[in-house]
């Protein structure tokens, strides 16, 4: 026997089941399928103004204007001071960025320079993170996800040692975003 | 070659952490854990409906098990990752072994994972000539002072910062001698430069899970410092060490968890990285690691299912129990004397190394119920508490002294016109005899109480008299 028939003999022996009952797999398939939301708290289902005002907004960034700094794309090395990633989406609940990995946007990005600068559509932004799960499977299909999907609220931190709180662990000690555009 | 366990001598262990003025001057500050998750609470109305919410999500999830099993290995396999499985500790070790030598690996980086520490996977490692690196900073401090973590989720938090300093003083020689160590911060710079380029270096990195999702195949690790997402981003091979009972069907269900975790654990809405992996890098993405390995570990797991200590499975290690146990407050997380410290240690333990070994810590309880009051998915930690009591004295592992006093207990007990006369009779004697300091410094048959607290004389009537009058 292997160790997968191992582990399922045990849990079905433990639960007194063989795995064919047609209610149990029907019960998983529906919920794969439907993934009920669950209790959605309020403080997300805001209108649409609110919401993006619940994000910092930062003045139009001149910086690609800027003749004295270097622009480079793609991964970082880890000696990059700042970032600028594009996210897939926003939550107001608690203020969450969510990003996707591919082509244009690195995970190396999002962890290793000393700044993370963020920009995120203004309609991008959503109430809770159920919008953002339906918009996500739009776009990659049912059932698949890119490689990495990373939700960050707020600069890396630790309190690690007598229960101080520092900003910048291993990850960016700064963290801006930048709500692009207005909504209705 | 699993850490070695020391809660068979958890008295001598908590008398030792009593009197160790170090430990105790950190654990007089308190947790701060346990206002900020009060106040994250107070901000949140549907916290109560999300933990009923999160608890009937893990009870589902356990009840369809095998199935959620099946379907999420067929997403990892989809996504092009590989689905490794490991009954047993050894065989896990093997596995993860066999992947990093595969890989060529020199060098493992970690993220913090409780079953790492369940597996002994740093020594097994070590003695087969691979460098695990931990980087979480709590693991970090203890891997290079050789101790296992005594919190869950704030592994170091039995150190002060002088210590911190004693050690990198220790370990980080090339570093000169006169630089500035004295504060947290200062500490945490040195850290980060030193494991930066561990991070950059390693060929291998190993990350736990606190979810895998059936519905996408899905391992999600969430931390503060950005460093699991870091270990499982930058080398080539990225290994998932993860326990049967980790598995939720959806990413809605996985949202309901995520609600409550951070919230019990540190008082955060959300921790700052939640990291969802699925798969190795896809063909342009511009980084990531090629291979990408689920180990699933059962380790005993599964014979919990279906009876009294099923409920134990619902746990998310968010820690919140032993924030809110005062016996944890009292003696820290290394008396407990293996993996799991606090009340959701006092209940696992038993079950993964044997009620034999670890008969002790069901009995690390005041029965005050705030683990069970605080506990996001409501497991029943201090109902299992007392089953476990009940079967340490069905298989004989109580102590005579033990025995022979709930003995005479129950002889009284069950003659109650004799126990009132008993209890009123002594009760009235240490009134008499204490009413000078209002508490004994020593008492017959009592110094298992006595030796560490006093022990307050009693006042007034007793329990069952003063009951009967005010029913009246
Ligand atoms: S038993 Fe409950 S409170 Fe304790 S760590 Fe597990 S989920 Fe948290």
């Amino acid at each position: 026997m292997t160790a997968r028939d191992t582990i399922l003999a045990s849990i079905r022996r433990s639960l007194g089941v063989s795995g064919r009952e047609a209610p149990r797999r029907k019960a998983v398939a529906d919920r794969l399928r439907e993934h009920p939301p669950g209790v959605v708290p309020a403080r997300g289902k805001l209108a649409p103004k609110s919401r993006a005002e619940l994000f910092p907004r930062l003045a139009a960034m001149p910086w690609q204007r800027e003749r004295t700094l270097e622009v480079k794309q793609g991964a970082s090395d880890g000696n990059d001071l700042a970032a600028v990633s594009h996210a897939f989406g926003a939550v107001a609940e608690s203020g969450t960025l969510m990003l996707t990995s591919g082509k244009d946007n690195p995970t190396t990005l999002n962890f290793l320079p000393d700044t993370h600068i963020v920009v995120v559509d203004a309609d991008d932004v959503a109430g809770d993170y159920e919008t953002l799960w339906r918009k996500l499977r739009e776009r990659f299909g049912a059932g698949a996800m890119p490689r990495t999907v990373n939700w960050i609220t707020g600069p890396s931190r630790s309190a690690d040692i007598e229960q101080t709180l520092i900003l910048g662990a291993h990850g960016p000690r700064r963290l801006h975003v930048m709500v692009v555009g207005e909504t209705e | 070659m699993t850490l070695a366990v020391t809660s068979p001598a958890f008295k001598a262990n908590a008398r030792a952490a009593i009197a160790d003025p170090q430990l105790q001057g950190v654990l007089r500050q308190g947790l701060g854990f346990v206002d900020r998750r009060q106040a994250a609470i107070d901000r949140l109305p549907e916290f109560d409906a999300l933990r009923d919410s999160a608890r009937d999500i893990k009870d589902h999830t356990l009840a369809h098990l095998d199935l959620y099993l099946e379907a999420y290995e067929e997403r990892v396999r989809a996504a092009g990752g590989h689905v490794h499985h490991a009954v047993t500790p050894e065989e896990a070790r093997g596995v993860i072994l066999d992947i990093c030598r595969k890989a060529g690996a020199k060098t493992v980086t970690k993220g913090k994972t409780m079953i790492a520490e369940e597996i002994g996977l740093n020594d097994f490692l070590e003695a087969n000539g691979v460098v695990p690196v931990e980087t979480d900073l709590g693991e970090y401090i203890i891997q290079i002072r050789h101790e296992a973590p005594s919190h869950i989720i704030a592994p170091a938090i039995h150190l002060n910062k002088a210590q911190v300093e004693a050690d990198f003083r220790r370990v980080h020689t090339h570093l000169p001698e006169n630089r500035n160590l004295a504060e947290p911060a200062t500490l945490l710079a040195e850290a980060r430069t030193i494991l930066r380029e561990r991070f950059l270096a390693a060929d291998v990195g190993i990350t736990g899970a606190n979810f895998l999702v059936a519905e996408t195949g899905t391992s999600i690790i969430v931390t503060n410092e950005g460093n699991g997402d870091l270990t499982q981003t930058l080398p080539n091979v990225h290994i998932v060490l993860a326990t049967i009972e980790k598995l939720v069907p959806t990413l809605e269900d996985v949202s309901q968890l995520l609600r409550v975790l951070a919230r019990s654990a540190t008082g955060q809405d959300m921790s700052v990285y939640t990291t969802f992996s699925t798969g190795p890098r896809r063909g342009d993405d511009p980084d990531g690691p090629a291979e990408y390995h689920v180990v699933i570990l059962d380790n005993g797991r599964s014979t919990m299912l279906g009876g009294e200590f099923q409920d134990m499975l619902r746990c998310i290690r968010c820690g919140a129990c032993m924030n809110h146990c005062p016996i944890f407050g009292a003696i820290g997380g290394h008396a407990y004397g293996w993996v799991y410290p606090g009340p959701m240690g006092a209940v696992l333990t038993p079950a993964l190394i044997g009620v034999d070994l670890a008969g002790n810590l069901p009995n690390a309880s005041t029965f005050c119920g705030r683990c069970e009051e605080v506990c996001p998915v409501r497991i029943p930690l201090p109902r299992m508490m007392r089953d476990w009591r009940e079967r340490e004295f069905e298989r004989h592992l109580s102590p005579v002294t033990v025995r022979s006093g709930l003995a005479l207990w129950a002889f009284f007990a069950k003659r109650p016109r004799l126990y009132g006369l008993m209890t009123a009779m002594a009760a009235r004697a240490l009134a008499l005899l204490g009413s000078r300091s209002g508490r004994f410094r020593s008492l017959p048959l009592a110094s298992a109480w006595t030796r560490d607290r006093d022990f307050p004389a009693p006042q007034g009537a007793t329990f069952q008299s003063q009951w009967k009058r005010r029913k009246r």
